[in-house]
Order: C-alpha cells, then sequence, then structure tokens
C-alpha cells in the first residue's frame, strides 16, 4: 500500500483570493497551545514568588501550590512542540546542535536553566517534610515504597537544625528571585519567536515580548486561583458531606478559600490592566502609523477575524471579566466565572496572534482561515487538532495529581 | 574511597555533560574539506527574471517539479508564476492556479469575469527563491539544518531538519514548504546539483522565451550579471532586508 501524501496544512487551510501557493497555516493548534502553556508556567511561578521573594504574606497559602502546580505544567510546555514537529524524533537536535542565531534554539538552555531552578526551589520549601516523612514512616507497615521515595528525596540531608532549616528558607528565596527573570525570560523569549518574524506583519513588534510576559502572569494567575477554587470547593462539599453544612470546618474552609482568592484578585486585576493597556497600545500604533500592512491588517482585524478578536477576546475575556471582578464585592462563584473567562480571554489573545498572523497572504493579496481538526483521522489530524491540544491540556493536571501525592501544596496555614 | 555529596554531585553533572556530547561533535576534516569550507567561491549565483518576456505557459514549473521530485498533483511549489490583471479603476486581481504549471488557459481571474476592454495592463511573474544574501531562514532555523553554501545558495539538509517551521514562516517570499515524502522543509535550490556541474536550472532550460536566466554575479562578462548591472532592475520586497539575488526587469508596484 501506498502511502498516501499528506501535503502539512492543506487539511485545515481555506484560501481566499490570491494566496502564494506554498502558503498555508504551518503553525496551526499545538502553536497556540506553546505559548499558552508556557505562560501558565511562567505565571504560576511569578505568583509563587511574589510570596517568597517580596514577602506577600496575604498569598502564602497559594503560593506553595502555584509553586508545586508551576512544576506539573512544565513538562506541557515542551509536548506542543513535539506534536507539532514534522520529525519529533529529531526534537532533540535543538539541545545538542543549537544554532545561536535562531530564537528557538535558547528553548533548551532557558527551559533547563528554568526546570532546575523551579526543582531546586521545591527541595528548599519541601526538604524538612521529605526528611519527617522519612522518619515518620519507619518501620510502619506497608510504607516502604513511599518511605523509599521521601528518602530519596531528601538527597541525604537529613539536618532539621535551627541552621539547617535557616538555609533552606534562604535557598527558597534566592532561587524564587533568580526564578522570576528566568521565568520572565521563558516566556518573554516566547514572545520574541513571533515579535522577531519580520516576514509576518502582525507578529514582528518589540512589544510582543513584554505583552506576552504580561498576559503570561495574568493567565497562570488566574489558573492557580480557578484550580484552587475547584479544589478548595471539593473539599467543602466532602466536608459538609460528612459534617453537615453547619459544621465549623466547612466554615473555616470556607473563609480561607474566599481570604485567599479576594487577595490574588488583587493582583490579578493589576496585571490585566497592564495586558490589556499593552496589547491596545500595540493595536492602537499600527493604526496610526499605518505602514504598508495596515491596510491587510485592518482587513483582518475588523472584517476577518472581528469576532475573535473584539468580541471573543477583548469583549468575552477580558473586558467582561474585569467588570465582573471590578463591579460590588465577587463571591466564589462570580470569581470563578470572571477566571474561567480570562483564561479564555487568554487563549484567544494567542490564538489571534498565532492563527490571527496568517490569516492573512505574504502577497497581501488573500486572506487563509484556518479550520480546527475536530474529529481525527489520522496522525496529523490527531496531533494538530481539537484531540491533540485537549491531550496537552489535561496532562499537567494529571502530573499535579501524581506530584501532589508525594509533595502537598494544599495544606493551609491554619 | 569516601566521596563527599559535593564532588558527587559535581562528578555526576560532568559525565552528564559529556555523555550528552553527540559523537559528531569531534569530526576530523581532512585539509581539503577544511580549506573547502573556509575558501570563498569563485561563484555567486543570482537570477534575473525579464517579466516582460514571461507568456506564462508554465514549463518552467512542469521542469522544476519533475527535475527536482517534487510531488507533480500536490498543491506544493518551489516555483511559479502569477498573473496580474489590472483593471482601468486600478483593481489587481492576481492568481496562480496549481502555481501556473498548466498556463493560464482560463479567462476567469480568482473567479472574476474580466471583460477584455476593462483591463488597463495585464502581465506574468515568475517567482522562486531569491538566495537572499542576508536569508531570514539561515538565522531561524534552530539547529542549522538549512544553510547557505559558499557560492549564496541556501540549501536544507534534509537528515537534520526537524521540521518545526520557523523558516517558513520567516520567509517573507513564501517560497518554503513541507515536502509531503520526506517530511523536512523544502524549497528552491537553483538546481544546486545542476548548476554545481556547469548546467543551467531545469527552469531556465525550458523557458522558451528568455524569461529566465541564471548568472553568475562575480562574473563580470556573465551577459545577464551584465543586464544587471547596466540596466534599471529591481527586487522583491527590498524593505525586509534579506538583500534578495533575484532580479526583475518589469516589476510593478501590485507585485509583492
Amino acid at each position: 500500500m501506498t502511502e498516501q501524501l499528506v501535503v502539512h496544512g492543506l487539511e485545515w487551510t481555506e484560501k481566499l483570493h490570491f494566496v502564494y501557493p506554498n502558503e498555508f497555516i504551518y503553525w496551526s493548534i499545538q502553536i497556540v497551545m506553546y505559548p499558552y502553556m508556557t505562560g501558565l508556567v511562567a505565571g504560576a511561578f511569578v505568583l509563587s514568588s511574589l510570596y517568597h521573594v517580596f514577602g506577600q504574606k496575604d498569598l502564602k497559602d497559594i503560593a506553595k501550590f502555584s509553586l508545586v502546580f508551576s512544576l506539573a505544567l512544565l513538562p506541557v510546555a515542551m509536548m506542543p512542540l513535539q506534536f507539532h514537529l514534522q520529525q519529533p524524533i529529531r526534537g532533540i537536535h535543538v539541545m545538542m546542535t543549537p544554532h545561536f542565531t535562531s530564537a528557538i534554539a535558547a528553548f533548551g538552555i532557558v527551559f533547563s536553566t528554568y526546570a532546575i531552578i523551579v526543582l531546586t526551589e521545591i527541595w528548599f520549601v519541601y526538604r524538612q517534610y521529605f526528611v519527617e516523612q522519612t522518619l515518620a514512616l519507619k518501620g510502619v507497615k506497608g510504607a516502604g515504597f513511599r518511605r523509599l521515595i521521601y528518602n530519596i528525596l531528601t538527597l541525604g540531608a537529613y539536618d532539621l537544625s535551627e541552621e539547617a532549616i535557616a538555609a533552606d528558607k534562604k535557598g527558597v528565596k534566592i532561587f524564587a528571585a533568580i526564578g522570576i527573570p528566568v521565568a520572565c525570560f521563558l516566556h518573554g523569549y516566547a514572545g520574541f519567536i513571533f515579535g522577531s518574524v519580520k516576514a509576518n506583519a502582525l507578529w514582528m513588534s518589540p512589544l510582543m515580548p513584554v505583552i506576552f510576559i504580561m498576559s503570561a502572569v495574568v493567565s497562570g494567575i488566574a489558573l492557580c486561583m480557578l484550580t484552587y477554587i475547584i479544589i478548595m470547593e471539593g473539599k467543602k462539599l466532602a466536608a459538609s458531606l460528612k459534617k453537615g453544612k453547619s459544621d465549623e470546618s466547612v466554615k473555616v474552609i470556607a473563609g480561607v478559600e474566599m481570604d485567599v482568592i479576594k487577595k490574588t484578585s488583587r493582583y490579578l486585576i493589576g496585571f490585566l490592566i497592564a495586558a490589556i493597556t499593552l496589547e491596545l497600545l500595540d493595536m492602537i500604533f499600527r493604526g496610526y502609523t499605518q505602514m504598508k500592512s495596515w491596510d491587510i491588517l485592518r482587513e483582518v482585524m475588523w472584517e476577518e477575524d472581528f469576532t475573535k478578536i473584539f468580541i471573543m477576546q477583548y469583549g468575552l475575556g477580558n473586558l467582561l471579566p474585569f467588570l465582573l471582578l471590578m463591579i460590588g464585592k465577587p463571591g466564589i462563584k462570580r470569581t470563578g466565572i470572571a477566571l474561567a473567562l480570562i483564561l479564555f480571554g487568554v487563549f484567544m489573545m494567542r490564538w489571534n496572534v498565532v492563527i490571527g498572523g496568517q490569516a492573512f497572504s505574504l502577497s497581501f493579496h488573500g486572506f487563509m482561515h484556518y479550520h480546527m481538526p475536530i474529529i481525527p483521522h489520522n496522525l496529523e489530524t490527531y496531533k494538530e487538532g481539537l484531540f491533540g491540544a485537549l491531550t496537552v491540556g489535561a496532562t499537567p493536571f494529571i502530573l499535579f495529581y501524581i506530584i501532589n501525592k508525594f509533595v502537598p501544596s494544599l495544606k493551609t496555614s491554619n | 574511597m569516601s566521596v563527599s555529596r559535593r564532588d558527587l554531585l559535581k562528578k555526576t553533572l560532568v559525565g552528564s555533560a559529556a555523555a550528552a556530547l553527540p559523537l559528531d561533535a569531534f569530526k576530523f576534516l581532512s585539509p581539503e574539506q577544511a580549506k573547502a569550507a573556509l575558501a570563498e567561491s569563485p561563484h555567486r549565483w543570482g537570477f534575473l527574471v525579464d517579466t516582460t518576456k514571461c507568456v506564462g505557459c508554465g514549463f518552467c514549473v512542469k521542469a522544476c517539479k519533475k527535475e527536482n521530485d517534487v510531488p507533480y498533483d500536490e498543491p506544493i511549489t518551489r516555483t511559479w508564476v502569477e498573473r496580474y490583471v489590472i483593471t482601468n479603476d486600478g483593481e489587481a486581481l492576481v492568481d496562480s492556479p496549481h502555481g501556473g504549471r498548466d498556463g493560464f488557459t482560463e479567462k476567469k481571474v480568482m473567479e472574476h469575469d474580466v471583460d477584455p476592454e476593462s483591463i488597463a495592463k495585464a502581465f506574468f511573474v515568475p517567482k522562486l527563491c531569491n538566495q537572499c544574501k542576508s536569508p531570514a531562514c539561515v538565522q531561524v532555523c534552530p539547529v542549522g539544518a538549512t544553510y547557505q553554501t559558499p557560492d549564496g545558495v541556501v540549501l536544507i539538509d534534509r537528515s537534520w531538519c526537524i521540521g518545526c517551521g520557523y523558516c517558513v514562516m520567516a520567509c517573507p517570499y513564501g517560497v518554503r514548504f513541507f515536502h509531503p515524502v520526506h517530511k523536512v522543509a523544502e524549497k528552491c535550490t537553483f538546481c544546486y546539483h545542476r548548476i554545481s556541474k556547469g548546467l543551467k536550472t531545469a527552469c531556465v532550460d525550458n523557458c522558451s522565451f528568455g524569461a529566465r536566466q541564471l548568472c553568475d554575479l562575480k562574473d563580470h562578462n556573465d551577459p545577464y550579471t551584465k543586464v544587471i548591472m547596466t540596466q534599471r532592475v529591481a527586487v522583491l520586497k527590498d524593505e525586509y532586508g534579506t538583500k534578495p539575488q533575484v532580479f526583475y526587469i518589469g516589476l510593478d508596484k501590485e507585485v509583492r
């Protein structure tokens, strides 16, 4: 049987007017997922660092959680790229023979540096816990494997003296501090990958990395908050089923939850304003300067992609959640809805940048539309379709579940 | 032997770094190879397209597809021909069905019926890789799989390309695509396998009208280099700073 020839991009690209023969939507859903996932990693880490470095005490409870969650998100930042590569087995070449004039070549180095920092920081945060568990599980029947894991995780550092604990805390602070610029770099540079493509009129902008960082922090914080709400609601439900709705423990959980969410919301709104301001600045600047590409960009923005940009991204994803968070006293439900909308808004922003950037022909004479494959019928339509994206989106939660078994991050301070 | 934890960690780090080095890193070049890699080439390949001579027959596209094993019926091509029809009120209609492979036998342009009376001007423009002096595609390749030869042609190493598509995005001229068989980036090479043996490119050989000409820009006696030197020629999209080396006679502002 001869293999059917697959022209990459042909399946999901619809061309309108004149488009160069070789132009297709080459960067599809997985390249939307890539900056989205790295953004979540970076944002979650920055949130945890606000507590560890700047001593924002109101973030104490969510800081541990977001740190561990950023670890769970970390491997997932790489997944979409592997899914997208035409030669996935050669992906390792980026590490082995990096060509340093390319923005992508730094990925391996930045990514590994960041991974080491996150792992080190988590180790410092949890070393005491690891040692305590190793000691507590000694001789406990059936806990042999668990104890072995904790024993390995201590890396042989069993010292629980006051000086040693103080050294741990210092370690956390140092790595959280180094981590902030590295996290921003990791993501800002994802913005640079797009912003430096001079051939693409929509991407080419020095603001792109900064816009990416701001929206990354927004999405990271929003995801941490939303996951936190879901977990706490689950706990509340479990407690009320066990002990009845009016039990004291249910009220305590609800109180802690509301407190954490209220405090974190403030940071979220701050970063959201910064992100929107920069995005609008970029758009206004393009409209005002009216370079050669403006005619086609305007058509993409106002006609072809109007719904995606102005209704879904700015309207539903930015304005509506902003109002939901600002007007009156938002409760848990309203905050939850606002958070989900913000995550959707940032996703749409990534979509509009990645897919929107390919929505017009380099000839400026035509347009391309992307039809995401839904039901996969071959490997390509799985990898670069809805199910591939869902695989990437679901992985961090599975990883978090496993990691959290050994590194509990949801215990509150009171 | 006692090993401190610090030593163990240090040695592990060094050991894993050493193990991570591929054997390729230790390849030795013979003196001839080293000389060839450093020496400046006596050639710099360029191209001259005289759009006033192109009739849109599409033989160049056909020849290219066959010469370079580009799947004949798939909608990707290393070279193509665009048809421009500019109407009296300034509207530009452009098309390139099958990359112009089968010529332009259809009167409709982009599904528009065009009244011959309303046409102000119409012409054909052949396109191919510009073999830029500062190629954006080479700059962005994360693994160095696409590179520039000393005689100025940009090539792709099919055994090393990871298929990320960054070069496809970086090229302002849209000449790159993924080869459906090899699953790596693909583009016009000026028929490097031919020109390095003293032959002409397949498209030049098959153009009966002399609209396409290969030239050696370092050879000032080359008749087509002379044309580029002495006549008014233009390049496509010079605003991107890529310094394209395909020169055109008879370009129009609508051609991008």
